[in-house]
């Protein structure tokens, strides 16, 4: 930790102190990058105060079941600097003081953990379940340690009830449901719409219908068979999530990956990032009706799967990466293919942004449709391309760069408007700047080996990753229990953030103008739900 | 405007012919004009024309999702062997369902399988949804599509290629 970083910890410490909450900074931090700092459960709410007047950015919290005890972590960030709080909370006396009236980020994510762990955020303004359906009991906590992953219910489950949605009476105000089955080739999840005529009044998310079990099932797989799961996560950032587990899990074994397969690492995720940015491109065309961009990124988007496939196995890129390294290589002959499609694909992209750009009717849907201004950015803590749309710098590659990103020239694309239209253009600039870093990373990559020998991390070895996905910063942590299983795994996806801000931004459009939006912020329903 | 039509002619039409690929035991290549006229022999006569598929995603991590929406660009094209998609299941012939059958998912599958008119087949799409693929049953998933409800076909694969899929529903309606 640098002179200043550790300045700005010991301040924030001692602001803690002052109002009474013991601290204590463990060293050195088992969860490295990230600083681990251990409070007071009664402090907790507090703790949040501070740090919200401090701007640190709330990224996200997490249990785990000690046996004796649970564990809390709540990640913060500020100025390219992790610090996790931790507390320890007796299993009899399972509650503590909310963080989500400061963060609001925090409302779902507490919620969740009431759900799967039954520990009480107190004062929380709403208090209702979110990832508890009807699969499980109220008094039944799936992520407790005696829980079975196989569960208790075998009978059908009942489809979800008496979920209390906000109300709105009124002559001239209508409900609009949606979903979970939803009309068309999507992930399914609930939204619950309040409108006046064609403007959206309100808008409730209602998620949690593909949970699986991930976090669950992730109990006592060896590395390669976590690796797999968190592929899983989300199909189309299963880059993102197996490099953050794998890291996390390198981190906990106290192993580094071979310099080769940091920078085959980094190729693979901003081809991820490229395959995703067009396909996105496309459907925002489609979504206001314009096929024309839809086909042409399209065909764009197609060319690059079929490259995958033939340089790396996969179309999507599943499994190339694993625990210590990868297990795919790029050959001389693979790196000039590559060189040569990402000129083809410049030209391309140029000749179409001009026609798309020229076009007033794309302009007039996309412009000051779907308004995430960023004061609520900053406040929400939006992460990815909705953040960058919205003012939002933060980047993982830049802030707090992990390898191949400390070798490489980061450009951060940021717009500020907010609109439809900024997240069109900084996933367009995105695009073009991972074709730049694919360039640089094939000039740069070192020679050597793909792997490192995998060594069996002490019992209870724990490791903590950031990466930065293509939706945005992905987190991870993971522990070890003893003989190389895995006994807690916890992935969060930048959608767990982002979600909130399609509420937000919807407000005020017309209904029809809603599948843009959401379209615009393409939260993932699996990497949420989990 | 005029750049546009320039790029579409210029880029011209790039829909290819797909190889159908059948068990060893009768394995030959067939042009996409073969497979497309037995095809359509098959759909005709049971489905009037068309095929309608209502997809459903039951629980899947979305990989199965992207490679479905695939089918759709312009080198698979499937809209032409008189396939399309469609919003509601009761316009459907076809469910694909993709994913281990969340639980919370599982009453929501149900409905859409009984809302959708007889006669109907359900493709199970994916490992996921074949067998469970790597989440299995648990507390939170059924596991494969036909633990809730009956399956007709299945096209494995984590997740299928577009080509995988165009040939599993080519070889489902030959069955036909
Ligand atoms: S089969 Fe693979 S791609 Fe399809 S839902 Fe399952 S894990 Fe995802």
């Amino acid at each position: 930790m640098s002179h200043v970083e550790y300045e700005n910890i010991n301040l924030f410490c001692k602001k803690l102190e002052t109002q009474g909450i013991n601290t204590q900074l463990i060293t050195p931090s088992p969860l490295a990058p990230a600083q681990l700092l251990e409070i007071d459960a009664s402090g907790w709410g507090k703790a949040a105060e501070i740090a919200q007047k401090d701007s640190w950015r709330w990224s996200g919290v997490w249990a785990e079941d000690r046996a004796t005890t649970f564990s809390v972590y709540n990640c913060l960030e500020r100025h390219g600097q992790y610090l996790i709080l931790s507390c320890h909370l007796p299993v009899e006396q399972a509650q503590l003081p909310t963080q989500s009236a400061i963060y609001w980020a925090a409302n779902r994510p507490e919620r969740n953990i009431q759900d799967l762990f039954g520990i009480r955020f107190e004062n929380h303004r709403d208090n209702t379940r979110w990832t508890r359906h009807q699969a499980w009991d109220e008094n039944t906590y799936p992520l407790r340690l005696g829980f079975p992953a196989i569960g208790y219910n075998t009978q059908p489950t009942p489809p979800d009830k008496d979920y209390p949605f906000l109300k709105a009476h009124g002559a001239s105000v209508y409900e609009i449901p949606v979903g979970p089955v939803h009309a068309g080739i999507i992930e399914p999840g609930h939204f619950r719409f309040l409108a006046i005529g064609e403007t959206v009044l309100h808008l409730e998310e209602r998620l949690g219908y593909v949970h699986k079990g991930i976090e669950k099932i992730a109990e006592g797989r060896d590395p390669a068979g976590l690796a797999r799961l968190a592929g899983r996560v989300s199909g189309d950032t299963t880059v993102g999530h197996t490099w953050a587990a794998c890291l996390a899990m390198e981190r906990a074994a106290g192993i580094e990956t071979p310099a080769r397969a940091a920078f085959i690492r980094g190729i693979l995720a901003e081809r991820e990032r490229v395959i995703n940015h067009l396909w996105d491109l496309g459907a925002l065309c489609n979504d206001v009706g314009f096929g024309f961009g839809f086909y042409q990124f399209g065909r764009l988007r197609e060319l690059w799967l079929r490259e995958n496939q033939n340089l790396f196995g996969h179309r999507l890129l599943m499994d190339s990466i694993i625990p210590g390294g990868v297990n795919t290589d790029m050959s001389t002959l693979a790196a000039e293919q590559i060189r040569k499609s990402i000129i083809y694909l410049r030209q391309e992209l140029t000749e179409l942004i001009t026609i798309v750009d020229n076009n007033t009717s794309l302009e007039d849907r996309f412009l000051a449709a779907g308004l995430f201004t960023t004061e609520l950015a900053s406040a929400l803590g939006a992460l990815g391309f909705v953040g960058r749309a919205s003012g939002q710098s933060f980047d993982v590659r830049k802030d707090i760069p992990y390898a191949p990103y400390t070798q490489l020239q980061m450009r951060v694309a940021l717009e500020e408007q907010g609109d439809v239209a900024s997240r069109f253009w900084v996933r367009y600039k995105e695009l073009r700047i991972s074709l730049s870093l694919i360039e640089e990373m094939l000039d740069k990559l070192p020679a050597g080996e793909l792997q490192t020998i995998w060594q069996t991390p002490v019992t209870a070895a724990t490791g903590f990753a950031a990466i930065e996905g293509w939706r945005g910063e992905i987190l991870c942590f993971v522990r070890f229990a003893n003989n190389n299983k895995i006994c807690r795994y916890w992935p969060r996806d930048p959608s767990v953030i982002n979600w909130p801000a399609l509420e937000k931004l919807t407000l005020g459009n017309i209904v029809p103008d809603f599948p843009v939006c959401n379209k615009s912020v393409n939260g993932s329903y699996s990497g949420h739900d989990l | 405007m005029l750049q546009l039509y320039y790029k579409i002619f210029k880029t011209g039409v790039l829909t290819e012919k797909v190889a159908k690929q059948l068990p060893s035991t009768e394995q030959h290549d067939t042009t996409i004009e073969e497979i497309g006229l037995s095809l359509k022999t098959v759909v005709d006569k049971h489905f009037r024309g068309s095929l309608a598929i209502r997809q459903v995603d039951a629980g899947s991590c979305n990989g199965c999702e992207l490679e479905i929406h695939a089918l759709n660009n312009v080198y698979y094209d499937v809209e032409r062997f008189g396939i399309h998609f469609v919003a509601s299941p009761r316009h459907a012939d076809v469910l694909l369902v993709t994913g281990p059958v969340s639980r919370h998912m599982e009453a929501a599958l149900r409905r859409t399988y009984e809302a959708t008119p007889s006669p109907k087949w359900v493709v199970a799409v994916g490992d996921c949804g074949v067998c469970g693929g790597e989440f299995g049953i648990s507390y939170a998933s059924c596991g494969a599509v036909h633990n809730v409800i009956p399956v007709d076909f299945t096209i494995a694969g984590c997740p299928p290629t577009p080509l995988a899929l165009l040939q599993g529903l080519l070889t489902l309606c030959n069955k036909r």
